[in-house]
């Protein structure tokens, strides 16, 4: 009856949608098909379009979905993939309906490539083999050379210091999961934090906010101390869970900085606004401070609040620092080199864009040049 | 050996069926990343049973040992038990713990979302605290902060256009062909304001999150590749 209904096509002052054109929804897992039109001028706060879908070109139209006026496309997500369809689209304002002519036959299908992440694909190629061919060049033994960082280089300072005061190292990982590079990339350092800590005997606390990272820093903290001779040293319940809440932890935290009152603490992981809240109470019990992550908006709460501060990519290079063997120089070395790559190409695209922008030189050449460019690395825009 | 190895297989192949997964979109690749997502997941729920039992048997010993502070573990062992009994006993009674009518939604609204509140709130004192020690005049870099800090401030609040409209208004008295409408209209402190968000700033932050993905690729690369294996304490 419905399908009857909108088989009609009423004129009532309602223009059919035009321009409507269906073709199956590219770079999908297929059963999708997607149904575009040029948009109506909507004469009534009523105004909408039903899509309509048959098997048939001239009968069986059945609505499978609507949009609202602003839109000029809808993707039927209910399609049986190499079954022909036929697409029409009603302008609908009301009890009025006007139908466009039926577009088809259009079949669904799953893709084997997706075509939108091509240039994803090139520059992770391009990426991956440069880091690849520094790391067999560092295992040629290529001498590569790596630069000072003072946040790492303060860690024995740091230690040293809560050692001579009688005082634990507090370390944390924030509100980081495991599958979190930065988490990742943290343990080294833990590990390292471990070792020295066992050799000074000084108390290691890690409060964690997830079971998986309470884990591993468990059983980081157990290896470390087996390797560093003093294995009796390890005790599971300085690295133990909080909760999993922000501010909770937080609030967790800040109490077990002011009872026990560390002498070093090193925030390096994933935080967010209760960064500020955990670094300041550990600036008011006089303890050394360093941090690190990769949350970019709390790097100014920890420049702030703590003595050194990995911004960036550091702490990403902190284990190649802390073990400087060829092949993790290498990988070092190749990020090097791609940001040197980058930094030239977003000056030359700058440039490019800045020139192609200039008076009478909006319609040249060169302007089609930086839009394809620019196209290419940034669809969105 | 063996030992060893499997995890850096599982690893490796992993990583890679996700990488393929990102590009071909066709089954059964193309929902491979929400099944590894669900089976983490899963994983992970049961990790929690981790998580209860370090915090449970944490405060029992400090309960148990009578250290300074125990009351305060034996309130946190309390408010476990009763939010866990309550969110079981509105899952029975009311089918699901977040229904309105609820006591564990009651203890969500009235007790946790204001601890929660509170402890966020702090977060303005140290603030205070730590932008005190940041402005401080001790070198170029910090002057530098403390001027653009001040800039911002004035371009996002009520008091940076009061201010420049009082200017206009001076201005206007010592220069009369001077429009205090129109000087108020250049809205200079958000202009300024926005050009240091907009350029200054957002081409450090976009520097250090070129850095940091390179580095993500580069940290990643190691622990496909088994040269990064701490997280396996190796």
């Amino acid at each position: 009856m419905m399908a009857a209904f909108f088989f009609v096509l009423i004129a009532a002052g309602l223009v059919p949608p035009a321009g409507v054109a269906a073709r199956d929804n590219p770079n999908d897992q297929g059963s999708a098909v997607l149904i575009t039109w040029s948009a109506s001028e909507a004469e009534t706060a009523s105004f909408r379009y039903v899509i309509l879908r048959s098997p048939a070109s001239d009968t069986g139209f059945a609505p499978v979905g609507d949009e609202p006026s602003a839109r000029t496309e809808f993707t039927d997500q209910d399609t049986r993939d190499g079954t022909p369809y036929w697409y029409a689209v009603a302008a609908v304002s009301g009890a009025d309906t006007a139908r466009s002519a039926a577009v088809g036959p259009v079949r669904s299908a799953a893709q084997w490539f997706n075509t939108a992440r091509t240039n994803i694909l090139i520059v992770t190629v391009l990426v991956s083999g440069a880091f690849l061919f520094y790391i067999a060049r560092a295992r040629r033994g290529v001498k590569m050379f790596v630069r000072k960082i003072a946040g790492l280089d303060s860690i024995d300072d740091a230690l040293g210091r809560a050692t001579e005061m009688g005082k634990p190292i507090l370390f944390s990982f924030g509100l980081g999961y495991i599958t979190d590079i930065v988490v990742i990339a943290a343990l080294p350092l833990l590990r390292k934090i471990a070792m020295k800590s066992a050799e000074y005997a000084t108390p290691l606390l890690v409060p964690s906010s997830d079971p998986i990272v309470m884990t591993a820093a468990q059983e980081t903290v157990k290896e470390a101390y087996s390797a560093s001779g003093r294995p009796d040293f390890y005790n599971a319940d300085n690295i133990n869970f909080l909760t999993s809440d922000q501010f909770g932890y937080a609030a967790g935290v800040d109490g077990i900085i002011l009872r026990e009152k560390p002498g070093a603490i090193f925030w390096l992981g994933y935080f967010y606004a209760e960064s500020l809240i955990m670094a300041e109470t550990g600036h008011s019990v006089g303890a050394i401070q360093l941090a690190g992550t990769t949350e970019t908006t709390q790097l100014p709460f920890f420049v702030a609040a703590c003595d050194y501060t990995m911004i960036g990519e550091e702490i990403y290079a902190a284990s190649c620092y802390l073990r400087p063997e060829p092949v993790m120089l290498g990988s070092l070395k190749g990020e090097d080199t791609i940001k040197l790559v980058l930094i030239i190409l977003t000056t030359a695209v700058v440039a490019l864009g800045t020139v192609a922008a200039l008076p009478g030189l909006r319609a040249s050449p060169l302007a089609r040049v930086y839009e394809v460019v620019a196209g290419w690395i940034a669809p969105a825009y | 050996m063996l030992r060893s190895n499997l995890p850096l297989v599982i690893v490796f192949t992993t990583a890679l069926l996700l990488i393929v997964a990102f590009f071909i979109p066709h089954k059964p690749f193309g929902d491979l990343e929400s099944r590894f997502l669900n089976w983490y997941a899963i994983v992970s729920g049961f990790t929690f049973l981790l998580g209860i039992d370090s915090l449970t048997r944490h405060h029992l010993l400090r309960v148990r040992r009578r250290v300074p502070g125990w009351l305060y573990s034996l309130i946190l062992l309390l408010g476990l038990f009763v939010t866990l009994f309550l969110g079981f006993y509105s899952w029975v009674k009311f089918r699901s713990p977040f229904a309105l009518q609820a006591p564990f939604m009651w203890l969500y609204t009235y007790m946790i979302i204001p601890l929660q509140s509170t402890m966020f709130a702090t977060l303005a004192f140290f603030i205070v605290s730590a932008a005190y020690r940041a402005f401080r005049i001790r070198n170029f870099a910090a002057t530098l902060l403390l001027c653009a800090a001040c800039l911002v401030m004035l371009g996002n609040t009520p008091l940076g256009g009061d201010v420049w409209q009082a200017l206009g208004r001076f201005i206007h008295l010592v220069l009369p062909s001077v429009d205090p409408a129109a000087f108020a209209a250049l809205e200079v402190p958000a202009q300024v304001k926005d050009w240091l968000m907009s350029i200054p700033q957002a081409a450090a932050v976009r520097g250090i999150g070129i850095g940091l993905a390179l580095g993500g690729i580069a940290m990643s690369l190691r622990i496909i590749l088994g040269i990064e294996r701490t997280y396996m304490s190796s």
